[in-house]
């Protein structure tokens, strides 16, 4: 055996020495929590498995999307969590977004005053931990808004109350049919783009591409409704009157002030942040590209559509992505507040009743960290569509 | 056909004067409005009349938009709120919506509001109760901590300043030792004054903490670990041994991947079952730990993009000179790499105060907790608005000065020329 391989000078030997000690490290720990674990589970009487999500859950959740009630199991509350989870992401991405782009063009207005109040908005709900500005909307605002009787009515189609939201509920028939003729006009459009842009690319001709998507999209849902049997109804909220004094509002639909004060909060609250990328992304395309495109005979639309857009969108899109994450990772704050996301649910709810704190804890991060990556591989996708193609 | 003729140089002498009647008599009108319930042009229709000052303004600023007037404060006006009809409109709203706001804000916070008195009772007035926050001002700075021993946590943070302080005024050879006894042995010294049980201080066990004071101690020790941590995690992630970097990788993912409320979930409920029967950790450490190692991640990302943005001659650089990995790194790529993510640190520093209200969910109560616990308490009912009204103010102020201080401190160490 040559003992000068095994000399620590020897750069081979010398980098297996720290990763043999990390991997060591690693393993130890592991193999003593897993050990550990297993000795407390068993002094408890519990064995480590899944089975229990399959159990009767025994316990109500105030807002579903799906049929739950108390008989249905684990695997059913985790579901309804994770889906409460979903849709608060999802509306307060959507307002978020729209704040957030508003906000950042505003800050690069040239009125004076337009200016200062975007970025004062930005100073203000940046530096207030999101925590308290979910407080506020809950325990604060939203609590001083009025008793069912006299809720606040728009038109009397929809109340705002202290006990949420109602608003006309959506009643289909033939609501599959609406969605396939949706789902044609998509399809349709996709066909519209590539035709304009091979005739653009062909021949030079400019086709009204907005218009005609837009047009496809109001025509194809409308052939459904008159020839397709497609309709749709609204069931307003009625005021009822339970006691004497008790009042609610029957039919329509109850959107929880939990769910209103989160959804406010997340979007004021990621909206300033988007609304940062937004600036730094516009102010960051070259001002030579709008002179040259200027120079060029472009419009000042056209120059934003085809010239500014798509170069500050490359240089928006990649932290914004960063905030849709930490969106749908704040939304978890819910638990304070006591809206049933797959926090308060699951990691909530559920591991009291099971005291099975290892599995349910391991299913929630599992759940997020799915959520986070399937975020990112869509925006990665994405982002490479909207990178610079070099020829 | 044109009535009117375009506002310009020659027509200078009506338009200027009719449009400043016009601008200021809308401004007037919502102003009584706002502040003393008058509506000046009531005696036109109801519609009109809501709607005259935004008319009145429009046709006031479209008058006084005069191009190249010679007049420099008009100019500068018209350049910078009246460039065009959108921008004037724009401008009007906002004005309004300003003037508007402003007396019922300012009869909540301070003409309405009550400030003498301690019970709820002497809250007479429509506005704040800042008697709420008079009443409940202690508990909201020190928690549970008793009375009697509050002079230890107000000795421990004034040492503190008075450190940071002279640190400030010293030569840089001295600064030295100031910052290592800041970093290796206040920490211990201010734990040994706030927590007790030795040299004749009273213990006072952490679940007693709480308040603003929590807040403060959390975020340093946080800040503290966190740093270093972050940063052998940013190298490891950068490592070129393949075991190292993805064990960093994986470390690093991992926590960034979920929320802190989660990462909290499990040193309360999780962390216990792995350790053997019987030990206990305290409550508090255990927190400290998981908001340390969940910054930390984030830390390791911002950390490396200051080591990915750094050419790579500074590293081929070090290793001619004969440097190894260490040397290589300490003195001359983190001083470069951690200068260029100041605003990136600053950031996660940032983001790691905010934080600190999640702690809640392990029942340790900072200041928004004590603000819960003191809005239930049955003689304090509906309190709320005050409370957090109240701590979101502390808090703005808090983190509105990290992030002035840090965009100081990026300009003073900017080298760029």
């Amino acid at each position: 055996m040559n003992l000068k391989k095994l000399n620590i000078e020897n750069k081979k030997v010398r980098d297996l020495i720290p990763q043999a000690i990390t991997i060591l490290a690693l393993l130890s720990v592991i193999i003593y929590f897993a050990t550990n674990a297993q000795i407390n589970m068993g002094n408890r009487g519990i064995s480590f498995g899944f089975g229990f999500l399959n159990q009767e859950a025994s316990f109500d959740i105030t807002f579903s999307m799906i049929e739950y009630d108390g008989s249905h199991s684990y695997g059913r509350a985790f579901l309804v969590g994770l889906l409460n989870t979903i849709l608060v992401s999802v509306i307060g991405i959507f307002f978020a977004t729209i704040a957030g782009v508003i906000v950042g063009v505003s800050r690069l207005s040239e009125n004076y005053l337009i200016a200062k109040v975007a970025e004062w908005y930005v100073e203000i709900f940046r530096n207030i931990p999101l925590i308290l500005q979910i407080f506020f909307w809950y325990f604060a605002a939203l609590r001083a808004l009025p008793l069912p009787e006299n809720g606040i009515s728009f038109n009397d189609i929809s109340f705002l109350t202290i006990k949420g939201w109602y608003v006309p509920k959506f009643i289909w028939t033939n609501f599959n049919i609406f969605l396939l003729s949706i789902i044609a006009a998509i399809i349709a459009i996709y066909f519209i783009k590539s035709y304009a842009t091979k005739q653009r690319e062909q021949f030079g001709k400019q086709l009204p591409t907005i218009s005609l998507s837009i047009l496809t999209l109001i025509l194809l849902p409308l052939i459904s409704f008159l020839f397709f049997g497609v309709s749709l109804n609204f069931e307003y909220p009625v005021l009822k009157q339970l006691s004497p004094t008790v009042y609610t509002y029957a039919g329509g639909v109850s959107i929880i002030p939990e769910l209103i004060a989160l959804a406010l909060a997340l979007s004021m609250y990621t909206a300033t942040f988007i609304a940062e990328n937004v600036r730094a992304g516009i102010l960051g395309v070259n001002k030579g590209q709008k002179e040259a495109a200027a120079s060029i005979g472009l419009t000042k639309n056209q120059i934003l559509k085809l010239v500014v857009m798509p170069q500050a969108l490359r240089i928006i899109i990649p932290p914004t992505t960063n905030q849709y994450l930490n969106l749908t990772k704040n939304s978890s704050l819910a638990a304070a507040i006591a809206y049933p996301d797959i926090v308060l649910v699951f990691a909530g709810t559920a591991l009291m009743q099971t005291g099975r704190a290892i599995e349910i804890i391991s299913i929630t991060m599992l759940t997020y960290l799915t959520l986070s990556i399937s975020i990112s591989i869509f925006m990665n996708w994405y982002n490479k569509k909207m990178a610079i193609k070099e020829k | 056909m044109n009535l009117i003729a375009k506002p310009s140089k020659e027509n200078i002498k009506t338009y200027l004067p009719i449009g400043v009647v016009l601008v200021t008599l809308s401004f007037l009108d919502v102003f009584v409005n706002a502040f003393f319930d008058y509506n000046l042009l009531g005696f036109l229709p109801n519609q009109i009349s809501y709607f005259s000052p935004l008319i009145l303004g429009f046709i006031g600023f479209y008058l006084i938009r005069i191009e190249f007037s010679g007049v420099r404060s008009l100019d500068i006006l018209n350049k910078n709120i009246n460039s065009n009809n959108f921008n004037a409109f724009l401008t009007l709203l906002t004005v309004f919506i300003i003037i508007k706001s402003i007396p019922p804000l300012l009869n909540w916070f301070v003409l309405d509001a009550n400030f003498l008195g301690n019970s709820k009772d002497d809250c007479t007035g429509d506005g704040a109760c800042w008697v709420f926050i008079k009443v409940w001002f202690n508990r909201f700075m020190y928690g549970l901590y008793p009375d009697a021993e509050q002079w230890r946590i107000n000795t421990a943070f004034l040492i503190l300043f008075v450190i940071v302080g002279i640190s400030f005024f010293v030569s840089s050879r001295l600064k030295k030792y100031f910052i290592l006894f800041l970093v290796f042995i206040y920490p211990f010294l201010g734990i040994e004054l706030i927590s007790g049980g030795s040299f004749g201080l009273k213990y006072v066990e952490t679940a007693a903490w709480g308040g603003l004071s929590l807040t403060f101690i959390i975020s340093a020790f946080a800040i503290l670990f966190c740093f270093p941590i972050g940063v052998f995690l940013a190298l490891g992630r950068r490592s070129s041994l393949p075991a190292i970097r993805y064990v960093s990788i994986g470390f690093i993912e991992l926590w960034r991947g979920v929320p802190l409320i989660t990462v909290l979930f499990m040193s309360a409920v999780m962390f216990p079952m792995f350790l053997p029967d019987g030990t206990f950790i305290d409550k508090l450490i255990r927190v400290l730990i998981a908001i340390t190692l969940f910054e930390a991640a984030y830390m390791a990302e911002v950390v490396r993009g200051g080591l990915q943005a750094l050419p790579k001659g500074q590293y081929e650089a070090a290793r001619s000179l004969g440097m190894g990995y260490w040397k290589m790194n300490l003195l001359i790529i983190l001083p470069q790499a951690l200068k260029l993510v100041i605003p990136g640190i600053a950031n996660t520093l940032l983001a790691l105060v905010k934080d600190t209200p999640l702690i809640f969910v392990v029942g340790l109560m900072e200041l928004a907790g004590m603000i819960g616990l003191a809005k239930t308490n049955p003689k304090w009912l509906g309190m709320a608005m005050e409370g957090y009204v109240f701590a979101g103010l502390v808090f703005w102020v808090i983190c509105y000065a990290m992030s002035r201080y840090s965009q100081n401190l990026e300009k003073k160490l900017s080298t760029e020329r």
